[in-house]
């Protein structure tokens, strides 16, 4: 027994140092000040009172929740109908549903990307169609709608399978006690199956909410050079800029605001099941 | 009434399928296509899969993606494996720590762990490059091979390899003849995971790499600025080996099936 217990030290070993410690030199970093070596460091709170008075970063964090929000709402609202169809089917055809949904995540989500642009792109099969629909003349591409549209993308097979997931767990003979209580079809959805389904939600919530605030290659392909989001001010700071404290107390700040957002969407839940209870 | 709400699903069903696929039958078909742009078909060609051929870096791009993806699997198979069987005979305070750290890059934005890891690479000197990618890549999708392995050694009992080396097996054979088959599900799908996940990545490489290496998806965000039909050719062919792992991976379990039953019957025959 104990000498099985000794195979998992290799790998305790190797996740302090490529899991733990790069969050621990993300954090230092972003407490000093520039152009330090290890031996030669300042401390300093500077990083993070630059980022908080400074309005063009504020709004640019700003943006990005507002457009993870919308993402996400969007989601549920796309997912629900889908999932509750998927989960609504024999195990046979619920399988082949959901790997229907899933293989197009198995592919490269740039290629993806990549391809919106010449669907949403002047003259492109959504423009045509558009206009087909009366509506002359409707620029897209590198608006908001297209980083909206890329991210819902994106993000939306996650909701549905969260909620395909949850709803399958759900035992259906309540669905029978249900209406043999007198509930109509809208009363059983409202104050059954949607209830019961919210644990699939929350789970979808943070799949697609965390990724869609720190994405940084949607906003950049579908959104062209104007519409930067929080993950393009990080990826500048690294890459173009050189700044790495600064680049670091910005993601200390997105991790916080995640870790913080997860935390209120989990007490709501279970505050929401306890209700229910 | 009810049948009403069959159609509603059935036509969102029929939309997100649509909605999902339209862009891969849309980077498909445009690939084909005998002019440059992006929105109208001229006529078929072949063209940009010359070109996409002829252009080293994007092969290099492809190789590079490619090699990294089987080196990450494998590795981060065998080394999630042997973590996850190790952690579940170890003590309840070490697995907890251990299971805290390995979720830093499932619950943490990719970015931030790609800054890490960057930052982790700069603060020790080792060039970025090839190397870097790759240890980068074992590092983020290991954690997901050891959450896949760990509930199906979960639901073992707990006294089986303790058997095996009762009835004469050494901790070696314990662990490969008895405990591996018994949690192969587990490290399958694990290693599937962890493939696909080198394979699309982008956030982490992009911050990882240096000199020039580059994998797919870096070469599609760094080209993307310019009207480029050979990236529809490139991606063609990522759909390709996808579409080709996929059907592999779902039918070897049936062919694998059959061919046990096909043997059950010989050896019924030649009993007889």
């Amino acid at each position: 027994m104990k000498r099985f217990s000794q195979l998992a030290f290799p790998y305790i070993v190797w996740s302090i140092l490529l899991l733990l410690l790069p969050m621990i030199i993300v954090f230092f970093y972003s407490i000093t000040t520039g152009g330090n070596g290890i031996i030669s460091f300042e401390f300093t709170l500077k990083n993070y009172i630059k980022f908080f008075t400074d309005p063009d970063f504020v709004i640019v964090l700003w943006r990005s929740v507002k457009i993870a929000v919308k993402t996400t709402i969007i989601c549920i609202l796309l997912a629900y109908p889908v999932a509750y169809f998927i989960a609504g089917n024999n195990d046979r055809v619920r399988n082949m549903l959901v790997f229907a949904i899933t293989i197009p995540t198995w592919i490269n989500m740039l290629v993806r990307t990549y391809a919106w642009i010449g669907i949403l792109t002047e003259g492109g099969i959504v423009s045509k169609l558009l206009k087909l629909l009366g509506f002359a003349h409707t620029e897209l591409l590198y608006t908001e709608s297209a980083v909206l549209i890329g991210m819902v993308y994106n993000f939306l097979p996650f909701m549905i399978l969260q909620i395909v997931s949850s709803l399958c767990k759900m035992d259906r003979s309540l669905l029978d006690a249900s209406s043999d209580l007198g509930a109509n079809g809208v009363q059983t959805f409202l104050r059954v199956t949607f209830p019961l389904s919210l644990p699939g939600v929350v789970s979808g919530i943070s799949l697609v909410f965390l990724p869609a605030v720190s994405s940084f290659f949607i906003p950049k392909l579908l959104g062209g050079g104007q519409y930067f989001l929080i993950g393009n001010v990080i990826e500048n700071q690294f890459i173009t800029v050189g700044e790495w404290n600064f680049g670091s107390a910005i993601s200390v700040i997105m991790a916080i605001l995640m870790m913080l957002s997860m935390y209120c969407v989990r007490r709501l839940e279970s505050k929401n099941s306890q209700e229910s209870d | 009434m009810k049948k009403n709400k069959r159609i509603i699903g059935k036509l969102s069903m029929l939309l997100a399928v649509i909605f999902f696929y339209l862009p891969i039958v849309y980077v498909v078909v445009f690939s084909f296509n005998s002019s440059k742009s992006l929105t109208v078909l001229k006529g078929f060609s072949l063209q940009w899969y010359e070109k996409m051929f002829r252009d080293t870096q994007m092969m290099q791009s492809l190789s590079t993606t490619i090699v990294v993806a089987i080196i990450a699997t494998v590795v981060s198979t065998i080394a999630g494996t042997l973590a996850a069987v190790g952690l579940s005979k170890s003590k309840k305070i070490v697995r907890r720590l251990v299971s805290q750290i390995n979720d830093f890059p499932i619950m943490n934005p990719e970015i931030v762990t790609a800054i890490g890891l960057m930052l982790l690479f700069i603060t020790f000197g080792i060039e970025r490059g090839l190397l870097t990618m790759i240890l980068a890549h074992i590092a983020f999708c290991t954690p997901y091979v050891i959450l896949s392995v760990m509930p199906k050694i979960r639901s073992l009992d707990p006294n089986l390899a303790d058997a095996a080396m009762d009835l004469g097996a050494t901790p070696s054979q314990a662990l490969l003849k008895v405990i591996v088959p018994q949690i192969s599900p587990g490290i399958f799908s694990g290693a599937l995971i962890a493939f696909t996940m080198s394979f699309d990545d982008f956030i982490i490489s992009y911050f990882v790499t240096g000199r020039g290496v580059k994998n797919l998806s870096i070469m599609v965000y760094t080209m993307s600025k310019r009207v480029n039909p050979s990236i529809n050719a490139v991606s063609t062919l990522v759909v390709g080996i996808i579409t080709a792992v996929l059907i592999v991976i779902n039918v070897l379990p049936i062919i694998s099936e059959q061919l046990r039953k096909r043997k059950a019957r010989a050896i019924e025959d030649t009993e007889k």
